[in-house]
């Protein structure tokens, strides 16, 4: 009797790349090409797509709902931005280390303490986590600025070569696309792993991998603590790029923006932060431009119809109206 | 795991609508780019400054000396200083403006500042109140103020005509505020005044409750009570607290800058604020013959119930800047040839004579003082002194990060 | 500055933090869905309330009424229409949804009405201040201490006392328990999410004079609303009631005393309590 093991090869092979998983990058770099005027936007739309996807590590893959990621991505622009401006440290790539190292160690430390709850509490947690972090950048205002921020910070060669485009974005752009490729890849092979695959079982199924003996609370953990310097890393990235940072960058308003957009692009779903981001920013940003008083309304509309039509995202309404139901992965 | 392709579809299909966008930038126009948050927290604000620019452009159709101007406005959203520098960036690099003008944050301006000049164009500030932006950049120019303009005046007014020998400062805590109380404990402490707490009172985004702070201040008794709060809806709170507290029957005067005395809010305050006593450039009340043609004009244009404010005057004269680079050189706007014709540069505004400092590129103008009084069911600003050209006094005294 | 006046500023302002929240503790406990836009029906009552008082003159009393009705009706459509095809909808779902609601609510007001805010003028015999034998207080706070207060009694009495509220409580301890039983779980959702939309309006227009109203509010005020909702416990009023009281007085105290701190206090505390208790002060335990 023949067996038929597809589902099972499927599972096997996953892992491999895809050749249409090579279209983003592509895409992006026909981008640099195509809109020169508008890299500036551009880059921050990379920004977010990396925020975005540390996001879904904790989220799409370990099932934490979190409002409070935004602490990270300022613990890491705060890093680069006082290094630069306190210290005189330049060197972009080795600022995003230390803003990675510290946004990771933030990470550790309240994912260690809060992540000893769930649901509703731990959403107010988090959120209650990057408040404090935001007060306490504001009342260290000598150091951070404040509200007003630490303007004019400039940044050195990029491996001693590219210098920043203050007017065209250009080398800001590579360079982005360049740290979110290797933190996307990085990202990729933890989720294919067998930690990956745990984040998984935790998130279908606490109760299944208690019972197996899988070490719950110390994975939940480290892949906070990974998440948080990827947040880290695209905090660093903002300020380098922007040549500024103010207390915004904790604000709830870039979290929950972070998780709009990856709610809207489908989490746990890898490439749903570059769907998400590039959906929502670009629509946004053109419809501020055209109607600037109006464009809030707009934005609502489409939410309200994505969330009322659409399970789990954009790539949702692509399978509703395919008529395929989501299935785990 | 699902193989979907929707990443790329989406994203070249998003790019493309790009596209439809583009504007190309026409040959013979002076293109003026405004940066203003007309969504969120200062829509508001956006919208008085906004009304300010129309009503230049109503009450002068022929000030551009024949040269068509064209306004492009974007919004800056939330004061993240980064959505401002975006748009800026657009609006030079693909917009291809020839002018910045706006700004109502200050992060938005200091963000700012590293692509005007590094893209050398001219940026006028219509209000961002931050002391040392003007050090940020030789292309910024501002015609809105700074916050030691009234600060500084209130300090010594409250001195020397108010016989005030100690005071108490409340303020929101964050730039504008610290600066502010900075500027009067300058003055007021340099002509003999002794500042006996001061407390900072929330930060800007969300108006508290101000009961706990009043109540503090309260038991200090001091001479007067300095308030800084941003314009909005702060300053109705400020006054709501005041009054319910009974500061004024304990002999406490709440003195303040113009700020917290807002023309938008100012009917909305109720008797609790008659007697204030405030520093500012300008309200809506002002008694000269421009001024009066202002309030009429806006009022014709935005309905009887509307009124110009300070931030109002700061869009006309931002535009008056403007219009004076335009037919200074002609409709050829030269980056350097368009800050150095604003050098000095003196104008007959609503507020009164104002004029651009020719060093530090800020706003030299009137202080008036003021007290609220109630005529005919009204509150209604009464002059009751004046200090004529008033600089910046944290750039001249070099204090702090204003060291040019 | 002594105790009693303390404890009266803290009061009032922990009242119309109640006032707001309660509606939001019971459609999040009972219906489990995630109203972001809680804070939307507030405002759009307080604008309610704040207009009609205006334009047609109508009496404070009469206004917080109509307040209350308009925006329960408002609410019940939108509850038939939209929220009841989200139940079954994953949170994150909700959330999307609930977020563009509150933009679709904030850009509407600052496209239809303008970005000003509007303020709820008070009817004289609530202004200045009143004696009270051993000492002079706002009336204004004193009107708010004793609304709340009234309110809390009514819903206790409400819920452990009618048939009805015994139905609230059965099916937010145990929807499908309920449901078994007979109970209409669907009509359920929409009276009490009216109910709880209507008591945010009352409380949009109440609290205009301390939280200020401006097509900004829901947002502005979201974070804090969910705090006063999961210190309490979920589906809890007596625990929303303590929760809004004790962040009220406590946040007060400490702002006078420690005005630097700002808002930090809120936060730390939200962040102790909860980690001591994660259900909340009144909430269930493996909630």
């Amino acid at each position: 009797m023949a067996v038929s093991f597809t589902a099972a090869e499927q599972l096997a092979r996953r892992h491999r790349f895809q050749w249409w998983e090579t279209l983003p990058w592509i895409a992006a770099l026909a981008a640099f090409f195509a809109f020169p005027n508008y890299l500036a936007f551009a880059t921050q739309v990379l920004i977010t797509i990396l925020f975005a996807l540390s996001l879904d590590l904790v989220l799409g893959y370990a099932g934490i709902v979190t409002l409070g990621h935004a602490a990270f991505f300022g613990a890491g622009a705060y890093t680069v931005g006082m290094l630069a401006s306190h210290f005189g440290w330049t060197e972009p790539l080795s600022g995003l280390l230390a803003a990675a190292l510290v946004a990771g160690v933030v990470g550790l430390v309240s994912g260690l303490v809060l992540l000893r709850t769930h649901g509703l509490a731990l959403l107010m947690l988090t959120l209650c986590t990057m408040t404090l972090l935001e007060q306490a950048a504001n009342m260290g205002a000598a150091w951070t600025g404040g509200f007003d921020g630490i303007p004019g910070l400039s940044f050195g060669k990029i491996l001693g070569l590219f210098s920043f485009d203050v007017l065209y974005f250009r080398t800001q752009y590579l360079y982005v696309l360049t740290v979110l490729l290797i933190c996307f890849l990085v990202v990729r092979m933890l989720v294919y792993s067998s930690f990956g695959q745990s984040l998984t079982g935790v998130r279908e199924n606490l109760l299944r991998m208690h019972a197996v003996g899988a070490p719950v609370r110390i994975r939940l953990v480290i892949a906070y603590a990974i998440s948080a310097a990827l947040a880290g890393v695209a905090g660093g990235l903002f300020t380098q790029a922007t040549g500024f940072v103010n207390l915004a960058v904790l604000g709830l308003e870039r979290a929950a923006g972070v998780l709009i957009v990856l709610i809207l692009g489908g989490y746990g779903r890898l490439y749903g932060a570059f769907v998400g981001a590039v959906a929502y920013m670009v629509l946004e940003h053109f419809l501020a431009k055209a109607y600037p008083t109006a464009w809030q309304l707009g934005i609502g509309v489409v939410l309200v119809l994505v969330a009322l039509y659409a399970r789990n995202g954009i790539p949702g309404l692509a399978e509703t109206l395919r008529g395929k139901r989501r299935s785990a992965p | 795991m699902k193989n979907w392709t929707p990443a790329s579809a989406l994203a070249a299909a998003a790019f493309s609508i790009c596209s439809l966008f583009s504007v190309g930038a026409a040959a013979q126009t002076v293109k003026v780019g405004v940066v203003l948050p007309y969504t969120g927290v200062g829509a508001e604000l956006a919208q008085q400054v906004d009304r300010g620019i129309q009503t230049f452009m109503t009450m002068n159709p022929n000030a551009f000396g024949g040269v068509k101007v064209e306004i492009v406005k974007r919004d800056s959203k939330n004061p993240s200083g980064a959505e401002a520098k975006t748009a800026v960036q657009e609006l030079i690099t693909q917009e291809k403006v020839d002018i910045l003008a706006g700004f109502i944050y200050s992060p938005d301006a200091i963000a700012s500042a590293q692509l005007v000049t590094e893209a050398k164009k001219p940026m006028i500030i219509m209000n961002a109140g931050t002391a040392w932006i003007t050090t940020l950049s030789p292309m910024i120019s501002r015609v809105s103020f700074s916050m030691w303009h009234a600060g500084y005046a209130m300090g010594e007014a409250a001195v020397k005509q108010m016989k005030a020998k100690t005071a108490v400062i409340g303020y929101t805590d964050y730039p504008p505020g610290k600066d502010s109380l900075d500027a009067f404990k300058r003055a007021f402490e340099g002509a003999g005044g002794k500042i006996i707490d001061e407390i900072p009172m929330g930060g800007p985004g969300q108006v508290p409750d101000f009961t706990p702070f009043f109540q503090r201040a309260k038991d200090k008794k001091p001479d007067v009570f300095f308030v800084f709060v941003p314009a909005g809806d702060h300053t109705l709170a400020v006054m709501k607290t005041y009054g319910a507290l009974g500061m004024r029957k304990a002999g406490i005067r709440l003195v303040g800058p113009g700020d917290i005395t807002q023309d938008i809010k100012l009917q909305a305050m109720g008797d609790d604020a008659v007697g204030l006593i405030t520093t500012h450039h300008y309200n809506a009340d002002l008694d000269n013959p421009l001024n009066k043609r202002f309030v009429e004009s806006w009022k014709k244009s935005f309905g009887a119930a509307s009124t110009p404010d300070f931030m109002g005057v700061q869009g006309y004269d931002g535009m008056a800047a403007i219009a004076y680079i335009v037919t200074t050189l002609k409709g050829k706007i030269d980056p350097d040839g368009a800050i150095n014709a604003l050098r000095g540069w003196k104008y007959n505004s609503p507020r009164g004579p104002i004029s651009i400092d020719p060093r530090t590129r800020d706003i030299v103008m009137n202080e008036y003082i003021s007290e609220l009084v109630k005529k005919d069911g009204r509150l209604v600003q009464k002059n009751i002194g004046m200090l004529p050209a008033v600089k910046d006094m944290c750039k001249e005294l070099a204090e702090g990060r204003c060291k040019q | 500055m002594d105790l009693i006046t303390i404890l009266l500023g803290g009061l009032a302002s922990g009242m119309v933090l109640f006032i707001v929240s309660v509606g939001l503790s019971v459609t999040m406990g009972l219906m489990g869905f995630v109203n972001l836009a809680h804070g939307g029906f507030a405002m759009l009552g307080g604008y309610v309330i704040a207009l009609s008082m205006q334009h047609w003159g109508l009496p404070f009393g009469w206004a917080l009424l109509l307040g209350f009705v308009a925006v329960a009706a408002l609410s019940v459509v939108l509850e038939r229409f939209f929220y009841s095809r989200l139940y079954r909808a994953t949170e994150l779902d909700q959330v999307l949804f609930t977020i563009g609601l509150v933009f679709v609510m904030t850009a509407a007001v600052t496209l239809g009405i303008g970005p000003n805010s509007q303020s709820v003028v008070l009817p004289d015999w609530l202004k200045g201040q009143t004696d009270l034998g051993f000492i002079q207080y706002r009336s204004y706070s004193l009107a708010l201490i004793a609304a709340g207060t009234l309110l809390v009694l009514a819903l206790w009495l409400g819920f452990e006392r009618t048939r009805f509220g015994a139905t609230i409580r059965a099916a937010v301890d145990s929807r499908r328990m309920a449901s078994s039983l007979g109970v209409d779980v669907g009509r359920l959702f929409t009276v009490t999410f009216a109910i709880g939309s209507g008591l945010a309006a009352v409380g949009g227009g109440l609290g205009a004079e301390i939280l200020g109203l401006d097509p900004n509010y829901p947002l502005r005020y979201l974070v804090y609303f969910l705090i006063v909702v999961s210190v309490g416990g979920l589906g809890r009023v007596t625990g929303v009631f303590f929760a809004a009281l004790l962040i009220g007085v406590l946040d007060f105290v400490l702002k006078i005393y420690f005005p630097k701190g700002g808002t930090i206090f809120i936060y730390a505390l939200t962040l102790v309590l909860l980690l001591a208790r994660p259900q909340g002060l009144f909430g269930k335990k493996g909630g």
